[in-house]
């Protein structure tokens, strides 16, 4: 097993290697067919980037990002295709604002219940999936995607002043949550201020990881994942683990809106940033459903938003790192298909390797050497 | 073995995404600050800043730089236009409004209500730009120019026009995305048809919900929409959903009927030349006109601050005549006469509302 660590680790990272570099070729013969310089975007990104500020905003977008891909990741791991990770984070957001918002408790409190209230109306609403899925073998693809649609209008339906919003201005809010439900940041001073939820998102990926790799519940679910029949065979109850592992998925979903609102909006609006979910699956495929991988996804797909705006003051289009991402999303897919028929193809090589050296001792063993390795390598 | 450096692992990036952020310790803001404070006194030039559509939608945000691209070259000044992206929350606005002040534009202007947080945290950090913001008057400061429209006045008198013009006693109203602001459209809309004729019916609908702002910027959704009321009876239809209200106009057309414009006046936009003999009439709102006005003020040392309200009054709103068989009703412009009257004397008062 141990000797076999140093291919899986190369396996592990080229995979995505190879996507990042394949991403940026393809997206300097993008900037070369329109003309552009298609090394000095990239410098440009990452000076902008050395700023504490664009760190700062950085930071606190991945910690977004991450516990959105954190949630995909746990359907993933089990087979299921969460897509309604951003109509779950987005209800739960404006239903955790909207009860934050109506009480007032002392601090830890306060914080506690809002978060309760967002992992439960995440999970209630990605558990609809899986009931559909469980009773009625109803695609979780479909549905989660009809979830999204419909958690809009819920959502357009309950922030209207005559239901439980506010307006301000041209704006619709749900109210300022309280000072004590504010979640503390660390503050840097002109850089800005970290939200304080990162960390709790940074626990979230430790937990993740615990769960999956030291439970019995998390072999469960990737043994249902890898295979439900032979999963089923050894006694785990395949329908149970779907409910499960969607309500699971959602209740983290559910987290996804938290860094923000907590952090910094303190109330739901009609300009709630909207899209994290989709985000999410980018980089959960990005970081190959692996705690660490999913860390580094988010950190990077939030330095191309965050760092791209200054592609805008200096003759270049912050599109670029638009189809950057695109790119990359297309060059996991085709990479970790092609690392995978790689290691597959090692791996056969090896055994041929193995079985042929031992049909060598053995041949020399009993005289019939040379017969039997002819047919080994045939 | 592999269980000990996995957790370490896991813990290292734990300990990785803290730290990050404090290896660096300057901000943009304070690195080019050097440069930023010569070229303030003299001024850059505008800033612009969109919010979600960016231009293009042949709507509120090209109005918005219409006026940019007229004040620059009137001034002589130069200028930044910034498209937002998607997804992004109070912290990115923040930033390009930190980044557009530091390097020295005046005035810097938010388009839409989305800014008004942002606005009101740099304002603060850069108290001798000019900020200007798009339909919001919530925030208050020294260094904030807040340029608000009364659409529904001039929606008003759009559902005076289109109950005068109807045959069939049935009207219809698509809104874009279902937010505050397209509801004044429809709020006045619907009061000038019933204030003109009760028993004319009135259609409402919406293409899509926030923060699904597809009802602004897809033309197709507009067309299945007014074909559904064009089907109902509907015969002259009032359109605010920017450019997917060219998918409105292009439904009305194909049926020989009337559609009614909005911000810009639709009859003279080149892209709609083969519909515009359809096109009865628009509601402009004079947002180019306003960016304009704003960026005069800064050149002219005298900014605008506060609320600077744009009506009927002023001519901010108001319904555009370039079509010739809207002219020629006379007794339609007899109603839409004594309807503006009525409101710029305060005879009439219009709810925002519906």
């Amino acid at each position: 097993m141990k000797k076999f660590d140093k291919d899986r680790l190369i396996l592990a990272v080229g995979g995505p290697a190879l996507a990042i570099v394949v991403a940026v070729l393809l997206t300097s013969v993008v900037l070369v067919a329109s003309g552009l310089n298609p090394v000095q975007p990239y410098v440009l990104m990452v000076e902008y980037a050395m700023h504490a500020d664009i760190q700062v905003l950085i930071l606190n977008q991945a910690a977004t990002y991450y516990l959105a891909a954190l949630a995909v990741a746990v359907g993933f791991r089990m087979n299921l295709f969460n897509i309604g990770v951003d109509g779950q984070y987005r209800l739960a957001a404006m239903a955790a604002a909207l009860v934050g918002a109506s009480v007032t408790l002392p601090g830890p409190l306060h914080i506690a219940l809002i978060l309760v209230v967002a992992m439960l109306v995440g999970g209630f609403w990605a558990g609809i999936a899986g009931i559909l899925k469980t009773t009625r073998g109803v695609s979780e693809v479909v549905s989660t995607i009809m979830l999204n649609s419909i958690a809009t209008s819920i959502i357009a339906y309950l922030v209207l002043p005559a239901q439980f919003g506010e307006q301000r201005g041209n704006n619709l809010t749900t109210g300022l949550i309280p000072e004590s439900g504010w979640f503390p940041g660390i503050d840097l001073g002109e850089a800005g201020e970290i939200y304080g939820f990162t960390a709790v998102a940074a626990l979230c990926g430790l937990l993740y990881w615990l769960v999956l790799n030291r439970t019995r519940f998390g072999f469960d679910l990737r043994a249902t994942g890898a295979s439900s029949s032979a999963a089923s065979a050894s006694g785990v109850d395949a329908r149970r683990m779907v409910l499960t592992s969607m309500l699971i998925s959602g209740a983290v979903a559910g987290l996804a809106g938290m860094p923000v609102l907590l952090g910094d909006a303190h109330t739901y609006s009609l300009d709630f940033p909207a899209g994290v979910g989709f985000t999410g699956i980018t980089i959960a495929l990005l970081g190959r459903n692996h705690p660490l991988g999913i860390a580094l996804g988010a950190l990077l797909i939030a330095f191309l938003d965050k760092a791209s705006p200054t592609l805008d003051y200096n003759g270049y289009e912050k599109e670029i790192a638009t189809i950057m991402q695109g790119l990359i999303v297309m060059a996991v897919v085709i990479s970790y298909e092609s690392v995978r028929r790689y290691g597959l193809r090692r791996q056969q090589q090896k055994v041929g390797e193995e079985l042929a050296a031992e049909a060598a001792a053995a041949g020399e063993g009993d005289g019939t050497g040379p017969k039997n390795r002819k047919e080994v390598s045939a | 073995m592999r269980r000990v450096s996995k957790l370490a692992a896991a813990v290292g990036t734990a300990a990785a995404l803290a730290l990050s952020a404090t290896a660096c310790g300057s901000t943009s803001t304070e690195s080019s600050s050097s440069d930023s404070s010569d070229s303030a006194k003299k001024g850059k030039g505008i800033a612009l800043a969109y919010d979600v559509g960016g231009r293009g939608d042949q709507s509120f945000n090209d109005a918005a730089y219409n006026g940019f691209e007229k004040a620059k070259k009137d001034f002589g000044i130069g200028g930044e236009d910034v498209e937002p992206s998607d997804g992004e929350s109070d912290a990115d606005k923040v930033q390009r409004l930190t980044d557009l002040a530091r390097q020295g534009y005046n005035p810097v202007i938010g388009v839409g209500f989305a800014y008004a947080k942002p606005i009101e945290e740099v304002a603060e950090k850069f108290p001798k730009t000019t900020f200007g913001l798009i339909d919001d008057d919530t925030v208050k400061a020294d260094n904030v120019a807040n340029l608000v429209f009364s659409e529904e006045q001039g929606s008003y008198l759009a559902g005076v026009a289109a109950a005068k013009a109807t045959k069939s006693k049935v009207v219809g109203f698509v809104g874009g995305v279902e937010v505050p602001l397209i509801k004044k459209f429809e709020a006045g809309f619907v009061q000038g048809v019933k204030d003109t004729d009760k028993s004319i019916q009135v259609k409402t609908q919406y293409l899509t919900q926030p923060p699904n702002m597809d009802g602004f910027s897809k033309p197709d959704l507009g067309k299945e929409a007014a074909r559904g009321q064009l089907d109902a009876d509907a015969d002259v239809i009032y359109h605010a959903a920017g450019l997917a209200g060219q998918g409105v106009i292009e439904a009305v057309a194909a049926k020989d009927k009337w559609v009614i414009g909005v911000d810009s006046d639709q009859y003279e936009q080149k892209t709609l030349a083969k519909y515009k003999d359809s096109i009865l009439t628009s509601m402009t709102k004079d947002v180019s006109g306003a960016v304009y006005n704003l960026v005069k003020s800064v050149q002219d040392g005298e900014p605008m601050s506060g609320e600077s309200r744009f009506d009927l009054e002023s001519g901010g709103v108001g319904l555009a005549d370039s079509n010739p068989a809207f002219t020629e009703m006379t007794e339609l412009q007899e109603a839409v006469k004594k309807a503006k009257e009525g409101i710029i004397s305060g005879e009439i008062k219009v709810g925002t509302e519906s």
